[in-house]
Protein backbone atom coordinates (compact mmCIF):
# COMPACT_ATOMS: atom_id res chain seq x y z
CA UNK A 1 0.00 0.00 0.00
CA UNK A 2 1.39 3.65 -1.21
CA UNK A 3 0.85 6.00 1.25
CA UNK A 4 -0.99 8.77 -0.85
CA UNK A 5 -0.77 12.84 -1.20
CA UNK A 6 -3.68 14.64 -0.06
CA UNK A 7 -3.73 18.11 -1.30
CA UNK A 8 -6.80 20.25 -0.80
CA UNK A 9 -9.31 16.81 0.09
CA UNK A 10 -7.96 14.92 -3.32
CA UNK A 11 -6.07 12.21 -3.27
CA UNK A 12 -2.73 11.35 -5.66
CA UNK A 13 -1.11 8.35 -6.38
CA UNK A 14 2.12 9.91 -7.04
CA UNK A 15 4.33 12.75 -5.50
CA UNK A 16 6.10 14.18 -8.26
CA UNK A 17 4.28 16.77 -10.19
CA UNK A 18 5.26 17.66 -13.41
CA UNK A 19 5.65 21.04 -15.35
CA UNK A 20 4.50 20.56 -19.47
CA UNK A 21 7.16 23.41 -20.59
CA UNK A 22 10.61 23.27 -22.12
CA UNK A 23 9.86 19.91 -24.37
CA UNK A 24 10.92 20.10 -28.25
CA UNK A 25 7.05 19.34 -28.70
CA UNK A 26 3.68 17.87 -27.29
CA UNK A 27 4.62 13.96 -28.19
CA UNK A 28 7.86 14.31 -25.99
CA UNK A 29 6.12 16.31 -23.01
CA UNK A 30 3.20 13.60 -23.03
CA UNK A 31 5.64 10.85 -23.56
CA UNK A 32 7.82 12.10 -20.62
CA UNK A 33 4.60 12.61 -18.10
CA UNK A 34 3.84 9.23 -18.86
CA UNK A 35 6.92 8.07 -17.92
CA UNK A 36 7.13 10.20 -14.50
CA UNK A 37 3.97 8.60 -13.24
CA UNK A 38 2.74 12.03 -12.53
CA UNK A 39 -0.97 12.13 -11.57
CA UNK A 40 -0.62 16.37 -11.78
CA UNK A 41 0.74 18.73 -14.16
CA UNK A 42 1.06 22.35 -14.18
CA UNK A 43 0.02 24.07 -17.18
CA UNK A 44 -0.06 27.52 -18.42
CA UNK A 45 -2.63 30.13 -19.45
CA UNK A 46 -1.71 32.13 -22.74
CA UNK A 47 -3.35 33.52 -25.56
CA UNK A 48 -5.12 31.22 -28.02
CA UNK A 49 -3.16 31.22 -31.64
CA UNK A 50 -6.12 32.71 -33.97
CA UNK A 51 -4.12 32.50 -37.39
CA UNK A 52 -3.07 29.28 -36.82
CA UNK A 53 -5.88 26.69 -36.27
CA UNK A 54 -3.89 23.44 -36.61
CA UNK A 55 -1.93 24.39 -33.48
CA UNK A 56 -1.81 21.27 -31.38
CA UNK A 57 -3.57 21.62 -27.83
CA UNK A 58 -2.47 20.45 -24.80
CA UNK A 59 -5.42 18.92 -24.07
CA UNK A 60 -5.07 16.55 -27.18
CA UNK A 61 -2.13 15.07 -26.11
CA UNK A 62 -2.53 15.13 -22.35
CA UNK A 63 -6.17 14.38 -20.89
CA UNK A 64 -7.99 16.14 -18.62
CA UNK A 65 -10.05 12.97 -16.65
CA UNK A 66 -7.07 11.28 -16.92
CA UNK A 67 -4.49 13.83 -15.20
CA UNK A 68 -4.96 16.61 -13.32
CA UNK A 69 -3.90 19.85 -14.54
CA UNK A 70 -2.60 22.50 -12.38
CA UNK A 71 -2.91 25.78 -13.90
CA UNK A 72 -0.63 28.51 -12.64
CA UNK A 73 0.46 31.96 -13.30
CA UNK A 74 3.63 31.59 -14.61
CA UNK A 75 4.81 35.24 -16.18
CA UNK A 76 3.25 37.24 -13.77
CA UNK A 77 4.47 39.53 -11.90
CA UNK A 78 1.12 41.32 -10.06
CA UNK A 79 -1.20 40.09 -8.48
CA UNK A 80 -3.90 41.62 -10.87
CA UNK A 81 -2.31 39.57 -13.80
CA UNK A 82 -2.06 36.61 -11.21
CA UNK A 83 -5.79 37.26 -10.41
CA UNK A 84 -7.31 37.59 -14.05
CA UNK A 85 -5.23 34.21 -15.33
CA UNK A 86 -6.64 32.19 -12.75
CA UNK A 87 -10.25 33.33 -12.85
CA UNK A 88 -9.62 32.60 -16.58
CA UNK A 89 -8.20 29.15 -15.80
CA UNK A 90 -11.30 28.02 -14.18
CA UNK A 91 -13.54 29.48 -16.86
CA UNK A 92 -11.54 26.86 -19.32
CA UNK A 93 -12.94 24.16 -17.42
CA UNK A 94 -13.95 24.56 -13.62
CA UNK A 95 -10.35 24.46 -12.10
CA UNK A 96 -10.27 25.40 -8.67
CA UNK A 97 -6.87 23.43 -7.59
CA UNK A 98 -4.59 26.26 -8.83
CA UNK A 99 -0.37 27.27 -8.21
CA UNK A 100 -0.02 30.39 -7.59
CA UNK A 101 3.17 32.12 -8.87
CA UNK A 102 3.95 36.00 -8.85
CA UNK A 103 7.38 36.96 -9.80
CA UNK A 104 9.43 39.74 -8.74
CA UNK A 105 12.62 39.65 -10.06
CA UNK A 106 12.80 38.72 -14.32
CA UNK A 107 16.54 37.29 -13.61
CA UNK A 108 16.34 35.58 -10.09
CA UNK A 109 12.90 34.81 -10.47
CA UNK A 110 12.51 35.06 -6.96
CA UNK A 111 8.69 34.99 -6.09
CA UNK A 112 7.40 38.95 -4.80
CA UNK A 113 6.07 37.69 -1.28
CA UNK A 114 3.60 40.30 -0.60
CA UNK A 115 1.86 40.29 -3.57
CA UNK A 116 1.81 36.60 -3.55
CA UNK A 117 0.82 36.71 0.32
CA UNK A 118 -2.13 39.23 -1.22
CA UNK A 119 -3.38 37.01 -4.28
CA UNK A 120 -3.18 33.81 -1.61
CA UNK A 121 -6.00 36.14 0.55
CA UNK A 122 -8.35 36.82 -2.45
CA UNK A 123 -8.30 33.12 -4.30
CA UNK A 124 -9.20 31.66 -1.06
CA UNK A 125 -11.79 33.97 -0.38
CA UNK A 126 -13.31 33.44 -4.12
CA UNK A 127 -13.23 29.42 -3.19
CA UNK A 128 -9.66 28.32 -5.35
CA UNK A 129 -7.56 26.02 -3.57
CA UNK A 130 -4.14 27.67 -3.58
CA UNK A 131 -0.44 26.20 -4.25
CA UNK A 132 1.98 28.96 -3.44
CA UNK A 133 4.72 29.14 -5.04
CA UNK A 134 6.87 30.85 -2.31
CA UNK A 135 10.33 31.50 -0.86
CA UNK A 136 12.36 28.84 1.61
CA UNK A 137 11.32 31.77 4.17
CA UNK A 138 9.34 29.73 7.81
CA UNK A 139 7.96 33.23 8.42
CA UNK A 140 6.25 33.74 5.03
CA UNK A 141 5.20 30.18 5.37
CA UNK A 142 3.66 30.59 8.04
CA UNK A 143 1.47 33.95 6.59
CA UNK A 144 0.56 31.99 3.14
CA UNK A 145 -0.85 29.13 5.74
CA UNK A 146 -2.56 31.59 8.13
CA UNK A 147 -4.33 33.00 4.71
CA UNK A 148 -5.59 30.19 3.70
CA UNK A 149 -2.94 28.36 1.24
CA UNK A 150 -3.60 24.52 0.31
CA UNK A 151 0.32 23.78 0.37
CA UNK A 152 3.30 25.51 0.49
CA UNK A 153 5.90 25.42 -2.14
CA UNK A 154 9.12 26.66 -1.52
CA UNK A 155 11.81 26.64 -4.22
CA UNK A 156 14.64 24.52 -3.99
CA UNK A 157 16.82 27.48 -5.65
CA UNK A 158 15.68 29.77 -8.88
CA UNK A 159 13.36 28.46 -11.51
CA UNK A 160 15.02 26.91 -13.81
CA UNK A 161 18.39 26.52 -12.21
CA UNK A 162 19.55 23.15 -11.69
CA UNK A 163 21.04 24.09 -7.93
CA UNK A 164 19.38 21.78 -5.79
CA UNK A 165 18.42 22.58 -2.13
CA UNK A 166 20.25 25.25 -1.06
CA UNK A 167 18.80 25.79 2.18
CA UNK A 168 17.60 22.41 3.79
CA UNK A 169 17.61 23.81 7.33
CA UNK A 170 14.96 26.18 6.39
CA UNK A 171 12.91 23.13 4.62
CA UNK A 172 13.13 21.45 7.98
CA UNK A 173 12.01 24.21 9.81
CA UNK A 174 9.08 24.71 7.49
CA UNK A 175 8.23 21.21 7.68
CA UNK A 176 8.29 21.46 11.34
CA UNK A 177 5.60 24.03 11.48
CA UNK A 178 3.25 22.84 9.05
CA UNK A 179 0.93 20.18 8.53
CA UNK A 180 -0.35 21.65 4.95
CA UNK A 181 1.96 19.74 2.11
CA UNK A 182 4.98 21.24 1.51
CA UNK A 183 6.02 20.46 -1.75
CA UNK A 184 9.08 21.71 -3.60
CA UNK A 185 8.70 23.97 -6.47
CA UNK A 186 11.67 24.84 -8.78
CA UNK A 187 15.77 24.28 -9.00
CA UNK A 188 16.05 20.85 -8.83
CA UNK A 189 18.65 19.84 -11.39
CA UNK A 190 18.69 15.88 -11.29
CA UNK A 191 17.15 12.74 -9.54
CA UNK A 192 18.75 12.82 -6.41
CA UNK A 193 17.22 16.59 -5.20
CA UNK A 194 14.05 15.08 -5.57
CA UNK A 195 15.32 11.90 -3.03
CA UNK A 196 16.72 14.77 -0.31
CA UNK A 197 13.64 17.16 -0.70
CA UNK A 198 11.17 13.82 0.14
CA UNK A 199 14.02 13.02 2.84
CA UNK A 200 13.67 16.46 4.74
CA UNK A 201 10.07 15.40 4.55
CA UNK A 202 8.69 17.14 2.17
CA UNK A 203 5.37 15.85 1.02
CA UNK A 204 6.25 15.96 -3.20
CA UNK A 205 8.20 17.57 -5.47
CA UNK A 206 7.54 19.61 -8.44
CA UNK A 207 10.40 19.45 -11.57
CA UNK A 208 9.98 20.72 -14.71
CA UNK A 209 13.49 21.83 -16.29
CA UNK A 210 15.77 19.14 -14.77
CA UNK A 211 13.13 16.63 -17.14
CA UNK A 212 12.25 18.39 -20.02
CA UNK A 213 16.24 19.34 -20.54
CA UNK A 214 18.06 16.57 -19.97
CA UNK A 215 19.89 15.01 -22.67
CA UNK A 216 17.57 12.52 -22.00
CA UNK A 217 14.28 13.23 -20.95
CA UNK A 218 12.40 10.17 -20.81
CA UNK A 219 15.37 7.98 -18.72
CA UNK A 220 15.48 11.59 -16.40
CA UNK A 221 11.54 11.19 -16.11
CA UNK A 222 11.79 7.79 -14.76
CA UNK A 223 14.40 8.84 -12.31
CA UNK A 224 12.56 11.37 -10.67
CA UNK A 225 10.14 8.67 -10.34
CA UNK A 226 12.14 6.74 -8.71
CA UNK A 227 14.06 9.46 -6.74
CA UNK A 228 10.48 10.37 -4.71
CA UNK A 229 9.34 7.31 -4.36
CA UNK A 230 12.85 5.90 -2.80
CA UNK A 231 13.33 9.14 -0.64
CA UNK A 232 9.75 8.82 0.78
CA UNK A 233 9.90 5.34 1.44
CA UNK A 234 13.65 6.72 3.13
CA UNK A 235 11.52 9.43 5.27
CA UNK A 236 9.25 6.92 6.51
CA UNK A 237 11.57 4.12 7.84
CA UNK A 238 13.51 6.25 10.40
CA UNK A 239 16.74 6.89 9.64
CA UNK A 240 20.13 6.17 11.68
CA UNK A 241 21.53 8.31 14.36
CA UNK A 242 24.10 9.94 12.59
CA UNK A 243 27.98 8.97 14.65
CA UNK A 244 31.23 9.95 13.81
CA UNK A 245 33.02 6.89 15.14
CA UNK A 246 32.27 3.36 13.03
CA UNK A 247 29.93 0.21 14.68
CA UNK A 248 30.92 -2.79 12.66
CA UNK A 249 28.23 -4.44 10.61
CA UNK A 250 29.30 -8.05 11.09
CA UNK A 251 29.69 -9.57 14.85
CA UNK A 252 32.87 -9.33 16.39
CA UNK A 253 32.44 -12.47 18.61
CA UNK A 254 33.26 -16.17 17.07
CA UNK A 255 35.82 -13.91 14.75
CA UNK A 256 38.36 -16.88 14.42
CA UNK B 1 -28.46 45.77 -52.17
CA UNK B 2 -28.81 46.27 -48.29
CA UNK B 3 -24.95 47.36 -46.99
CA UNK B 4 -23.37 45.60 -45.10
CA UNK B 5 -21.87 47.20 -42.11
CA UNK B 6 -18.44 46.82 -40.27
CA UNK B 7 -16.83 47.04 -37.26
CA UNK B 8 -13.29 46.49 -35.86
CA UNK B 9 -12.87 44.80 -33.09
CA UNK B 10 -9.44 43.57 -31.46
CA UNK B 11 -8.66 40.05 -30.82
CA UNK B 12 -5.49 38.34 -28.85
CA UNK B 13 -4.36 42.03 -29.28
CA UNK B 14 -5.27 41.82 -33.23
CA UNK B 15 -7.34 44.28 -34.86
CA UNK B 16 -9.71 42.56 -36.97
CA UNK B 17 -12.42 44.16 -39.27
CA UNK B 18 -15.84 41.56 -38.73
CA UNK B 19 -19.48 42.29 -39.72
CA UNK B 20 -21.58 44.36 -37.64
CA UNK B 21 -24.25 42.44 -35.30
CA UNK B 22 -22.56 39.15 -35.32
CA UNK B 23 -22.78 37.78 -31.97
CA UNK B 24 -19.51 36.43 -29.67
CA UNK B 25 -20.73 33.08 -30.38
CA UNK B 26 -20.77 33.21 -33.89
CA UNK B 27 -17.11 34.93 -33.74
CA UNK B 28 -15.91 32.05 -32.02
CA UNK B 29 -17.57 29.59 -34.55
CA UNK B 30 -16.66 31.52 -37.37
CA UNK B 31 -12.51 31.03 -35.83
CA UNK B 32 -13.07 27.21 -35.73
CA UNK B 33 -12.07 27.56 -31.78
CA UNK B 34 -12.74 24.48 -29.23
CA UNK B 35 -15.26 26.19 -26.92
CA UNK B 36 -14.87 23.69 -24.27
CA UNK B 37 -11.09 24.03 -24.21
CA UNK B 38 -10.83 27.76 -23.58
CA UNK B 39 -12.05 31.31 -21.59
CA UNK B 40 -12.91 34.38 -23.22
CA UNK B 41 -12.75 37.67 -22.23
CA UNK B 42 -14.84 40.91 -23.33
CA UNK B 43 -12.73 44.31 -22.57
CA UNK B 44 -11.72 42.46 -19.93
CA UNK B 45 -14.41 41.21 -17.97
CA UNK B 46 -14.61 37.05 -18.24
CA UNK B 47 -17.74 35.84 -19.78
CA UNK B 48 -19.74 32.96 -18.99
CA UNK B 49 -19.69 30.56 -22.12
CA UNK B 50 -23.18 29.79 -21.55
CA UNK B 51 -24.25 33.70 -22.37
CA UNK B 52 -22.14 34.09 -25.98
CA UNK B 53 -24.77 33.55 -28.29
CA UNK B 54 -26.84 36.72 -26.98
CA UNK B 55 -23.71 38.85 -27.06
CA UNK B 56 -23.66 41.01 -29.80
CA UNK B 57 -20.34 42.81 -30.52
CA UNK B 58 -19.77 45.96 -31.14
CA UNK B 59 -17.08 48.79 -32.56
CA UNK B 60 -13.76 48.72 -30.36
CA UNK B 61 -14.36 45.38 -28.26
CA UNK B 62 -11.42 43.46 -27.05
CA UNK B 63 -11.60 40.25 -26.55
CA UNK B 64 -9.12 37.82 -25.34
CA UNK B 65 -9.42 33.98 -25.79
CA UNK B 66 -7.03 32.03 -23.61
CA UNK B 67 -6.47 28.25 -23.39
CA UNK B 68 -3.86 25.93 -21.60
CA UNK B 69 -0.67 25.40 -22.90
CA UNK B 70 3.05 23.88 -21.63
CA UNK B 71 4.05 25.74 -18.73
CA UNK B 72 5.89 24.57 -15.28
Amino acid sequence: MRDKLIVAGKKFNSRLIVGTGKYKNMAECAKAIELSGADIVTVAVRRVNISNKNQPLLMDYIDPKKITYLPNTAGCFTSRDALRTLRLAREIGGWKLVKLEVLGDKKNLFPEMIETLKTTEVLTREGFKVMVYCNDDPLMAKRLESAGASAIMPLAAPIGSGLGILNQVNIKIIRKQTKLPLIIDAGLGQASDATIAMELGCDGVLVNTAIAKAKKPFVMAEAFKNAVIAGRQSFLSGRIIKTIMGSPSSPTKGII
Amino acid sequence: MKKINKIKIKINGKITTIVDKITLAELIKDLKIPLRKVAIELNREIIDKKRIRNMKLKNNDVIEIVHFIGGG
